[in-house]
């Protein structure tokens, strides 16, 4: 095995990961950085975000709207002294991107332009046209090569965390090019590796959301938090689930059922707003969890449109004009031709609600720290809980920002303190169990399991029993499902055997920890007798504040299902109230 | 739901196996709306889970998926399977870089130039984020917008034939990074940027083919990039004469 | 080991259509060479003297040189819209927020083209 020693490795590169890397670069330059990702850096998921990312600069908008828009967003279940950490430091962020040279689109005056986004009182969405997350990423990357103390491991597929006499010493990667195994030797390690989208069969999620640093941390001791809340995207395409920005909907496109009628009004978002004028937090621009749930009511009713790939509504852009489109939603409308073959200048788009975000993730506290000294998380991969029980879009573009830079304080901070003494046979001993995983999922024989097999058994579970709607009993049979899926699991044999970009191997890694944390989906689903932001009961319909304002705890328990368990939400300066986004009396 | 019926002919190579790469093939029943992607996932899924290839975002913005069909570089996850209904569709890695395995190619050589070209902006002196954004009009963002659309995804050095001859050659992608920061009115680094732009491996050794912005998927136009930089490095050469190069 | 696919230096160009007519609009340039070297013979032929010229103006109408200077000038045309063809794309002017279409910038070349041949047949005394 070989070594590699740093002062702080970052497992994941995409818009958390760089900043966190450059942030530290900028701040002591002397301290070396491995920046440890399975893809090139331009690959990271962060590139296929559109609408933008939200900060506080307009004069008619301040801090405390955007924190009471967040909160509200989340049920109440954001931890506030994050979001107030959040909406503060969010403009300085975004400025920062701009002096880097991020393309951000622009008002006739020069200054940087905001749109409309969903659950948001105020504009505050800075974007550039529909390909913010792809700007955002590129503008990060290419700052990057500026810094020579940021060593990149370019398609280094990371295995396990190393933790030793209760702190992360490390993480163990292999280059997937050849296959050989590394033991990377830190004070401290930032997990950076996105959400896991990629264990729903329909997601807006690229191949690689695969949840591999959230299940790596899970299984080193840290809980997941949070799990249950999955967000569902109000408009994807149909037969891929690519994702139509809420831009659409920011630049004033709107939602139809089959007979035409804008079905957003019936579900406490009305009154209708004119066509073309949108009012803010209400109608299209409400929160992401009441427009996919009410997707769900309206199938329920036969007011969608049946298609060959499922129920469907339209997404209507028709009323915006070709200059408008061409401007601000290029993206979108190259995507809707080639993808859906419809051109959204002239005909309303087929949409469903589609996976998109994982509000849970890694347990962390304000200043990105894991339950592990050592170890802290950012971005979708964590839960700090700044998005609580559902997101607001363009709030997580932002997130990667603000708590990239807080974690490399932090983990900057805490490589100081360290003392450099290792214990060198523990931390080995744990490498060594890495490598004989490795060796006994490659070399297995005899196996009668299919990775895409077990991947798609999962998926449907998912979709069919913690999908937008949920019961005891759709849970409690996918709980079954994953965790007979789980002992399949080591039914699987690798037909490919080769040391060169096994990605047979990597594949199965990925599933591994898809699974691990479908269980954790699933499981805290179930034990969450409530209804709050993107987790909705059936059974249990109403919020339950006595019982349930708290983050759900998951906590590795090897073969069995997690350990469930609770944690209190900070509560600073907003008590739980109703989520109002209808346009009455405003 | 209609199918279509194709073969893919794809290139393997697995270093520790072959010597030198061969042709597998696969027939694949596919759904009429997929990309040649949906159908090579299918061959890994289903028929073959030996087959190696990178992919991920599947909407043409994370440039993984770049690969050589019937001999012209494109995305898969942007290239229709009716287009080859019935038909063997010939699947390679991409043109003019070594195999790693199988469709997967060695991308070192891209990256090294890209951090060569200085794609990021270099000004004499930073302005405060206090004093908020550096002021762009529409008209400025416009100027260079178009170049900052490319998303690696290699295609043009796939297709270009200076590239294939000249190893050396900075290559269109990286060439038109420097010309997108050149022409953003917050970079000041044209100076600095010059010698790597103006050496005859830079812009000089382009010979205007301009196949890279035939097969570019997100219309970059590189070609475009590198033509205007060949004139922007010649007033920058003249100017360093006069004394007026702005090091 | 990365396998490396080899590269024809001598046939590369027929690999693909694109790149054979790039190679034939590159091989125009002989022509334009050529083209400036009968141009320099003349003019070295005018200076020194009438018999010189006379001769030079023979060597012309030779049936050889009269074939070449046809080809050539064919080739010259096509070299001339090809290059205004692409010129745009070297030279963006823009107005505000829009660029101007590439068919005003070619189409100014080939105007200027057209003013220039006339003011040199002018003083040429063909008209």
């Amino acid at each position: 095995m070989q070594l590699i020693d740093t002062d702080i490795a970052i497992v994941g590169a995409g818009g958390a990961g760089l900043r966190t890397a450059i942030a530290i670069a900028e701040s002591n330059p002397q301290l070396k950085i491995a920046l440890i990702s399975k893809v090139y850096p331009m690959r990271s998921h962060t590139c296929a975000a559109e609408g933008g990312a939200a900060g506080v600069i307009k004069q008619d908008d301040s801090l405390d709207l955007h924190f009471i828009d967040t909160v509200g967003g989340g049920d109440w279940l954001s931890d506030q002294d994050v979001v107030e950490y959040f909406v503060n430091e969010a403009p300085k962020e975004l400025l920062q991107l701009d002096h880097w040279g991020c393309p951000w689109s622009r008002e006739p005056d020069g200054s940087v332009a905001v749109r409309p986004f969903g659950g948001m009182k105020m504009k505050r969405t800075w974007f550039a046209a529909d390909k913010s997350g792809f700007h955002i990423l590129h503008t990060l990357f290419q700052t990057s090569l500026k810094y020579e103390s940021i060593k990149r491991f370019d398609e280094f597929f990371s295995i396990d965390l190393l933790v030793s006499d209760g702190h992360c010493r490390g993480v163990v990667a292999m280059e997937m090019k050849s296959g050989q195994l590394y033991r990377f030797n830190a004070k401290a390690v930032v997990m950076a590796t996105g959400g896991a989208g990629r264990m729903f069969p329909f997601s807006t999620n690229g191949a690689i959301k695969t949840g591999d640093g959230t299940a790596m941390a899970y299984r080193a001791g840290v809980p997941t938090k949070d799990m249950e809340f999955v967000q569902y995207h109000p408009t994807g395409l149909l037969s891929t689930g690519i994702l139509l920005t809420e831009g659409c909907r920011g630049e004033g496109g709107v939602l139809r059922n089959k007979d035409g009628h804008r079905y957003l009004q019936d579900y406490g978002m009305g009154p209708e707003t004119p066509l073309g004028k949108t009012v803010l937090k209400t109608m299209e621009l409400g929160p992401r969890d009441r427009l996919s749930q009410a997707f769900w009511h309206e199938q329920q009713k036969g007011n969608t449109i049946a298609t060959r790939w499922g129920e469907s509504v339209y997404l209507d852009m028709t009323h915006l004009g070709e200059k408008l489109i061409n401007e601000r939603l290029p993206l979108v409308r190259d995507l809707s031709i080639t993808y859906a073959g419809v051109d959204p200048v002239t005909d309303p788009v087929p949409i469903r609600p589609v996976v998109h975000y994982m509000m849970g993730g890694i347990h962390t506290n304000i200043d990105a720290e894991t339950t592990i000294p050592g170890l802290f998380a950012v971005g979708e991969t964590a839960c700090a809980s700044l998005n609580g029980a559902n997101r607001l879009g363009s709030n997580s573009l932002t997130e990667l920002l603000v708590f990239g830079k807080r974690a490399a304080a932090n983990a900057v901070q805490y490589a100081h303190g360290l003392a450099s003494a290792r214990n060198e046979a523990e931390i080995q001993a744990q490498a060594d169990k890495v490598e004989a995983k490795v060796r006994e999922i490659v070399q297995r024989s005899g196996g009668t399991e299919s990775i895409a097999g077990i991947r798609k058994e999962m998926a449907d579970s998912l979709e069919s029993g913690a999908g937008i709607y949920r019961t005891e009993e759709t849970l409690q049979q996918t709980c079954d499902t994953i965790r007979e899926l789980r002992k399949r699991y080591r039914g699987i044999e690798l037909h490919d055997k080769s040391n060169v970009f096994n990605t047979d191997l990597f594949q199965a890694l990925e599933l591994g920890n898809l699974l691990e944390l479908a269980q954790t989906v699933a499981e805290g689903a179930l034990a969450r007798k409530e209804s709050r932001g993107s987790h909705q009961r059936l059974d249990f319909e109403a919020r339950d504040d006595d019982n349930y304002l708290k983050h759900t705890l998951a906590y590795y328990q090897g073969e069995d299902a997690p350990r469930i368990d609770y944690h209190d939400v900070v509560i600073t300066r907003s008590q739980p109230g109703v989520r109002d986004y209808s346009g009455d009396g405003k | 739901m209609s199918e279509i019926q194709i073969e893919l002919e794809i290139l393997r190579y697995d270093p520790e196996k072959d010597r030198e790469p061969h042709f597998e093939t696969y027939a694949v029943t596919c759904q009429d709306d997929w990309m040649v992607l949906d159908a090579i996932n299918y061959v890994k899924d289903h028929l073959d889970t030996t087959l190696s290839y990178r992919w991920s975002c599947h909407m043409a913005v994370c440039g993984s998926c770049g690969m050589m069909i019937d001999g012209e570089p494109k995305l898969a996850c942007k290239a229709p399977v009716s287009n080859y209904a019935n038909q063997k569709a010939r699947i390679e890695p991409l043109a003019n870089f070594p195999i790693e395995r199988d469709l997967v190619v060695v991308m070192d050589d891209f990256m090294d130039k890209l951090k060569r070209v200085k794609p990021f902006v270099i000004r004499k002196e930073e302005k405060p984020i206090e004093e908020g954004e550096y002021r762009q009009s529409p008209a400025e963002l416009k100027k260079y917008k178009q170049f900052t659309l490319c998303i690696n995804c290699l295609c043009c050095y796939a297709a270009c034939p200076q590239y294939a001859l000249i190893p050396e050659f900075i290559g269109p992608a990286a060439l038109t990074m420097a010309h997108r920061y050149n022409q953003d009115s917050r970079d000041q680094g044209l100076a600095e940027r010059h010698d790597e732009v103006a050496a005859p491996v830079g812009a000089w050794d382009c010979s205007f083919a301009g196949e890279c912005s035939e097969v570019c998927p997100k219309h970059v136009d590189p070609a475009a990039a590198l033509q205007q930089l060949k004139i922007a490095t010649t007033v920058q050469w003249y100017k360093g004469l006069i004394g007026m190069g702005g090091k | 080991m990365a396998y490396v696919r080899p590269v024809s230096k001598t046939s590369w160009y027929l690999a693909r259509r694109s790149y054979t007519v790039h190679m034939l609009q590159e091989l125009t340039s002989i022509f334009v060479g050529m083209f400036a070297l009968i141009l320099l013979w003349g003019i070295s032929a005018v200076a020194g003297g009438p018999d010189t010229y006379q001769a030079f103006l023979d060597s012309l109408r030779s049936p050889v040189m009269v074939v070449i200077l046809w080809v050539s000038t064919v080739v010259m045309f096509y070299h001339a819209v090809a290059w205004f063809s692409v010129t745009p794309k070297a030279m963006p002017i823009q107005r505000g927020e829009e660029f101007v279409p590439a068919g005003i910038i070619a189409g100014a070349h080939y105007a200027a083209w057209f003013v220039v041949s006339l003011l040199v047949l002018l003083l040429a005394g063909v008209f």
